[in-house]
């Protein structure tokens, strides 16, 4: 899910009735990875299902989501993951990936990554599948570097304050009970669920990430800007 | 009529939901405070007993509970299934933390599926609890109980108690469910003067000492139910679940030496406590009342005896020191909270035992070597010599203390180590310079006293008698060829004069050079009304120890 860019590229604006969820985090740099484990093991549990098996006549049972706490090592906060090695690893590395482009150069240390929920439609040849996002979650991350162990210890809590904020802001949101898909029936199934994992079932998702460039823009942003300037002149 | 539109399959089925939801949400509530970290597997099979999709385990005794206190009924109207939180102290005392809400209310969905989409939503609430019992402060809370306190549970069904949550309690919607029937909601009133009492205030700070006294009264509602505790042991009976609670001075003593600043605690040896006993006395006297402030008490006596060794302020903020030495008389007084988690060790336990406690207390705490600490001097308790070959370092180390402050909550790591600076204690200059002085100074190894008991000894165990568990006096109180400061004597030769000199410039008040610790003047200001309030508040026992003074 991550690599499969089928639809809008990342940034483009979401599509009508998709429900977009904006949530801002300032941590350390340490933090950066478990801070956004943290809120995207939160959506999906939320997101996941048991796997289906359909049986006859369009009926289908659904198998057993299993759970489990997680303790974190540089925030006085702990959350409830999925039991599913697969998709823990998945985020892991879509994780990894933003944290080392947020370390890297040009970045100022901010940046967002974004979790967003969609569904397949598929067409027909030559045109590729439509993909229709129905939820976006985007998380704002500004890295912040601080002095001294003091510091730490009190980043350490306030941003464990922070998350469990945001994780009752994910909780009333789901309690909306807004849009979801039509539970799909076998045929449709691998247009709404990700069916790749052995163990959960969850909402076909795709993690995307920007790192905002240390001048605070987008280079287009800063190209047209040259050429207004110059042609001020 | 409102059930026309509900078959009566719907009925029973959406009965079964929310019957099954009642217990899975009490399970869940429950599990979450047992102050353990919960997994259970996915499973892509269904097994068909797996209600809600959810794998959540029944604990039977809870399940149990539950089922007595719904009594064949459902939330409904007005009646409330209520899972209610509390902690308590290993001296009794209790306090509610949350209340947990399961309620119905009017507002009836007649449009939606009963077997798929309330089945469906109702699983989605219980991932939403799954998630929120994390959240609120009691959980921080219930992942380290066991040694002061344990969290205990209780049930009840009907009208919904937020009065023992104290003033300003917050609430947390955790979600609702619309059914044919009415709207299920889910919610947690917890009290929010706790927040604070969370482990960072563990750490630092005492808690106000006013709020905490208004927690610890009679129960106002007599419990219809009993309350249980949450650590669940299978295979225990019920009764013997939690460690019971012992009314001795002795766990007083330990949940002191105990809270939090526990990676503080480390062995002095015997011969320290040859500075006046009373003191020490005092301190160990004072009710375990929110469980970190009475080390503050002892702190703040800290800073009016120069001549302990070491520790010369109350910035220190923590009471080492002296709960060290009082295991080095009697180990198995202080350090440990006992094998079973909670149990207060109790007097005439073998050395061995609990040093293996101080030992295992202090093993979270890997790599930090606390000075003038060995194993070995726990264990000893007779000659003062042996005791002062087991003190490791130099006065200088006598005057380093090393703090320790825990990673995180939840985290099994060695703890990153903080050294304060030199603590530049008052009249620095008697201080022993060197380690052949100290043995020979009679204030750091008086000669040689009974080794039976220590006046702390005598005074703990009886409620303001002056008589020893031994019933010997004579051996509560060792003579100490005690030398005036500034006095002639044969290791720091001094005239009044040199000493007006020396002292001209005296050293720094650790409470004022900002090096030292985390607490800064500001701080120590501040709980200045709490100090006092604990002083207040413990005037019986500032007197009884007057008395033993006389």
């Amino acid at each position: 899910p991550l690599s499969t860019r089928c639809c809008a590229p990342p940034g483009a604006a979401p599509a009508m009735n998709c429900r977009a969820e904006v949530l801002e985090v300032s941590v350390e740099g340490r933090q950066v990875e478990e801070a956004m484990l943290a809120v995207l093991h939160t959506v999906l549990l939320h997101r996941s299902t048991g796997k289906f098996h359909y049986k006859k006549e369009g009926t289908y049972s659904i198998g057993t989501v299993g759970t489990q706490d997680v303790d974190c090592d540089f925030i006085d906060f702990a959350y409830v993951r999925v039991s599913s090695e697969e998709l823990d690893r998945a985020l892991r590395k879509a994780v990894g990936e933003f944290k080392d482009a947020l370390r890297g150069s040009g970045s100022d240390g901010m940046g967002q990554i974004s979790l967003e929920f969609y569904q397949k439609k598929k067409s027909r040849w030559p045109f590729s599948d439509e993909c229709i996002p129905w939820e976006l979650w985007t998380i704002k991350v500004n890295v912040v570097n601080l002095a001294n162990e003091q510091e730490r210890q009190i980043c350490r809590e306030k941003v464990g304050e922070k998350l469990c904020e945001k994780i009752i802001n994910i909780v009333e949101v789901m309690n909306r009970h807004e849009y979801l898909p039509k539970m799909p029936t076998q045929s449709e199934v691998d247009n709404v669920f990700d069916t790749s994992l052995k163990d959960v079932q969850p909402y076909l998702y795709k993690i995307s990430y920007q790192i905002t460039d240390s001048l605070g823009t987008s280079v287009t942003t800063t190209m047209r800007r040259l050429i207004k300037d110059t042609l001020a002149l | 009529a409102m059930d026309t539109d509900l078959s009566s399959q719907d009925r029973k089925d959406l009965d079964k939901f929310i019957k099954f939801f009642a217990l899975k949400t009490v399970q869940v509530i429950v599990q979450a405070r047992l102050g353990e970290k919960i997994c259970t597997r996915s499973s892509s099979s269904p097994t068909g007993s797996d209600w809600f999709n959810l794998a959540i385990k029944d604990i039977p005794e809870v399940t149990h509970e539950a089922k007595k206190a719904l009594a064949g009924q459902l939330p409904a109207v007005g009646q409330s299934m209520c899972v209610e939180i509390s902690l308590k102290t290993s001296e009794g005392d209790s306090m509610e933390l949350e209340i947990w809400c399961l309620e119905m209310n009017e507002k009836c969905d007649k449009e939606i599926k009963v077997s798929y989409t309330v089945y469906n939503r109702l699983s989605l609430l219980l991932k939403s609890l799954l998630a929120i019992t994390r959240v609120t402060p009691a959980y921080r809370l219930s992942r380290k109980q066991g040694h002061e306190y344990v969290i205990l549970y209780r049930i009840y069904f009907g009208e919904v108690q937020l009065s023992g949550l104290g003033e300003g309690f917050q609430t947390v919607r955790v979600g609702t469910v619309g059914t044919p029937v009415g709207t299920i909601t889910l919610s947690c009133a917890y009290r929010i003067n706790l927040a604070f009492m969370s482990t960072r205030q563990f750490e630092r700070t005492p808690p106000i000492m006013g709020i905490i006294i208004d927690h610890f009264v009679d129960r106002p509602y007599p419990s219809s139910s009993p309350m249980h505790p949450c650590n669940y042991r299978a295979g225990e009976d019920n009764g013997a679940v939690y460690p019971s609670v012992e009314d001795s001075q002795e766990v007083c003593t330990t949940s002191f030496s105990t809270s939090p600043p526990s990676q503080c605690v480390f062995t002095v040896t015997k011969a320290h406590f040859q500075t006046p006993p009373p003191v020490v006395t005092d301190t160990l006297k004072v009710p375990v009342m929110g469980l970190a402030f009475s080390h503050q008490l002892s702190s703040s006596r800290l800073s009016y005896q120069p001549a302990a060794l070491g520790v010369g302020s109350a910035d220190m903020g923590y009471p080492v020191l002296f709960a060290g030495g009082l295991n080095a008389a009697h180990p198995h007084q202080l350090i440990g909270p006992g094998k079973e988690g909670g149990v207060p060790p109790i007097p005439g336990q073998p050395a061995h035992g609990t040093q293996a406690d101080q030992e295992r207390m202090c093993t979270p705490l890997d790599g930090v070597h606390y000075s003038a600490a060995t194993p070995s001097s726990s264990e000893d308790t007779e000659t003062v010599s042996n005791s002062s070959e087991g003190k490791c370092g130099s006065p200088h180390d006598l005057l380093e203390t090393i703090f320790v402050r825990k990673v995180g909550a939840f985290v099994n790591k060695p703890i990153n180590q903080v050294t304060m600076a030199n603590l530049d204690i008052p009249f620095a200059m008697f201080a022993p310079k060197n380690v052949e002085l100290e043995d020979n100074d009679p204030m750091v190894n008086p000669p040689d006293s009974p080794e039976t008991e220590s006046p702390l000894q005598g005074s703990l165990h009886s409620e303001g008698s002056s008589g020893s568990s031994t019933g010997n006096t004579h051996d509560d109180f060792v003579m100490i060829d005690f030398k005036p400061a500034f006095s002639k004597d044969d290791i720091l030769p001094m005239d009044l004069g040199t000493f007006y000199r020396e002292f001209q410039n005296p050293p720094q008040l650790s409470s004022l050079s900002i090096d030292i610790g985390a607490q800064s003047m500001a701080e120590d200001l501040d709980s200045l009304p709490e100090k006092l309030a604990v002083h207040e508040k413990n005037v019986k026992e500032f007197d009884a120890f007057v008395e033993t003074l006389q």
